[in-house]
């Protein structure tokens, strides 16, 4: 379904991602594991069109997207959630919500199947965001992205500044996601919780691919080395 | 005139300035340009208005039904082609843009219009007025700009609050990038902004023509009117705009009663009175109220 193939961004002088190739299928959960600074967060950024790669293509069900602005992106069914929540602070929680149907993409999801996601949501409805605790923030955010009918959803750190558990119950919707046929690519620091809930990994250190697999088949050892870079570089798919 | 007289004075004038800022507040808000240009797209305004008048005969105070559709088109097209692409250059260039459209224009319009001053022709309602009391009478020109003012900041502010353009602009203007992501085409966004912001200076404009005579000067003075209304209002607020406008028009109105040339002086002094002591502005909130 998203085909991103031998993506290299760059940051001014600095090369934040080296000819790096990756694919989800619907259905599947991909996380990209690494370490602060591997390029994980950049990945993202450039699949939802707010880095311009300088070479490589990002299709999505074979067609070329990588010259479209981020809303004709979401507009063909691809949605972020950004790393920070980013919710609108002047606008109501159902505002936010509202703003994600923005790009006018027919599906399941609207306001009341968001609701019932994230249950406790409809009662506090009318509140500013900033009332809420980084967990329903969280919420909402994902909530935001899912009423753009993704079907390629990106998750950027959602476990960041969270409590384990209110983490787990955050990931405890991804099942329900993938059910319904949407992949899922996530990026995770907490590399436990990414491995818990991905079909595939790929791990990423200064900007390449070091290692990708099964969570099943690759030793910690293994992706010990591919995350710090130990023992040299490890070939791409060597655990695969 | 008595004190009374000088305070209602003051809050109808207070109505013209609120309009002149509201633009202003909007773009402000919204896409973070500072139009220095925007006292000359009212002056500007007017002149269209005059060219209206002559060829359409269409009377004076129902030019906006053509002026303003016709600048919210205008303005929509300023943004995306100039201020958008000098806004991604870098802030500091919408600047010298705008600031060069400002010069532009004036010299345009001295160059067609000649430097002479203008009003329009409004017969005998340019002198009309009803007596409350006494001592008190209302012009009607006054009090039709000033209930502009307040339909139009009351409709800005509904269509803000309700419709899905104006939850756009609001989250647009919160947070760009995370407006983008989450589908909204935040340039088109900006320029629906615009094509607002561009139809109530034309709204001013048409005020500006209505109540005073003006040539192709006349914007930079105007600017800082509105300037100043937004700021002792509180940036972003737009029922402060119309708090800003008042409190201005109703210092000078007072200034000028005190001394009959101090009327703009007062104006400025309590403006920097705010800057100094309340510089966030009277009414501090987000489009969202």
């Amino acid at each position: 379904m998203l085909d991103v193939n031998e993506l290299t961004v760059r940051h001014g002088y600095l090369q934040a991602l080296t000819r790096v190739s990756l694919r989800v299928a619907a259905g599947e959960t991909l996380a990209i594991i690494g370490a602060n600074g591997a390029g994980k967060s950049t990945l993202l950024r450039s699949i939802i069109g707010l880095h311009q790669p300088s070479a490589g293509s990002i299709r999505l069900d074979g067609r070329d997207i990588t010259a479209l602005p981020p809303h004709a992106r979401v507009r063909n069914g691809i949605a972020l959630v950004p790393e920070g929540r980013r919710l609108f602070p002047s606008l109501s929680v159902e505002e936010n919500l509202l703003v994600g149907r923005a790009s006018g993409r027919p599906g399941s999801f609207s306001l009341d199947a968001v609701y019932q996601l994230f249950s406790w949501m409809s009662d506090r409805r009318r509140e500013p965001t900033v009332h809420l605790s980084g967990g329903e923030q969280q919420a909402v955010a994902i909530g935001r992205a899912l009423m753009a009918n993704p079907r390629v959803l990106l998750l950027d750190e959602l476990s960041l500044g969270l409590a384990p558990t209110m983490v787990r119950r955050i990931y405890s919707v991804l099942p329900q996601l993938v059910q319904k046929g949407m992949a899922v690519l996530l990026v995770e620091q907490d590399v436990t919780q990414a491995l818990r809930v991905a079909n595939r990994f790929q791990c990423l250190l200064e900007g390449r691919t070091t290692l990708e697999g099964k969570p099943a088949d690759a030793t910690s050892a293994q992706i010990e080395a591919a995350y710090f870079g130990l023992a040299g570089r490890t070939g791409p798919g060597s655990a695969a | 005139m008595n004190w009374v007289n000088a305070i209602a004075q003051g809050i109808l004038l207070g109505g013209l300035y609120a309009l002149f800022a509201c633009g202003l507040s909007l773009l402000f808000g919204v896409v973070r340009v500072v139009n220095l240009a925007h006292g000359d797209f009212a002056v500007l305004a007017a002149y269209l208005a005059l060219v209206v008048i002559t060829t359409t005969h269409v009377p004076a105070l129902l030019t906006f039904v053509i002026v303003a559709p016709l600048f919210a088109m205008f303005g929509y097209g300023v943004q995306r082609l100039i201020i958008q692409r000098s806004l991604e250059v870098s802030p500091l260039t919408t600047l010298l843009v705008t600031f060069g459209l400002s010069v532009v224009i004036q010299n345009l319009l001295l160059v067609t219009a000649s430097a002479d001053s203008h009003s329009f022709d409004l017969g005998s309602l340019i002198s009309a007025s009803f007596r409350l009391t006494p001592e008190l009478s209302i012009g009607y020109v006054p009090l039709m700009i000033f209930v502009t003012a307040v339909v139009v900041l009351t409709g800005l502010q509904l269509f803000l609050s309700r419709t899905a353009m104006g939850r756009a602009i609001r989250a647009s203007a919160d947070d760009q990038e995370a407006s983008s992501i989450a589908g909204v085409n935040t340039r088109h966004v900006f320029g629906i902004a615009a094509a607002i912001a561009f139809a109530t200076v034309a709204l001013a404009g048409l005020a500006l023509g209505s109540s005073s005579s003006f040539d192709p000067s006349a914007g930079p003075a105007r600017l800082i009117f509105a300037f100043e209304a937004v700021i002792i209002g509180g940036v972003g607020s737009l029922w402060g705009t119309l708090v800003g406008g008042i409190i201005l028009g109703v210092a000078q109105a007072v200034g000028a009663q005190i001394d009959p040339s101090g009327g703009v002086l007062a104006g400025h002094l309590v403006f920097l009175a705010v800057l100094a002591l309340r510089p966030q502005g009277l009414i501090r909130a987000r489009f969202a109220v």
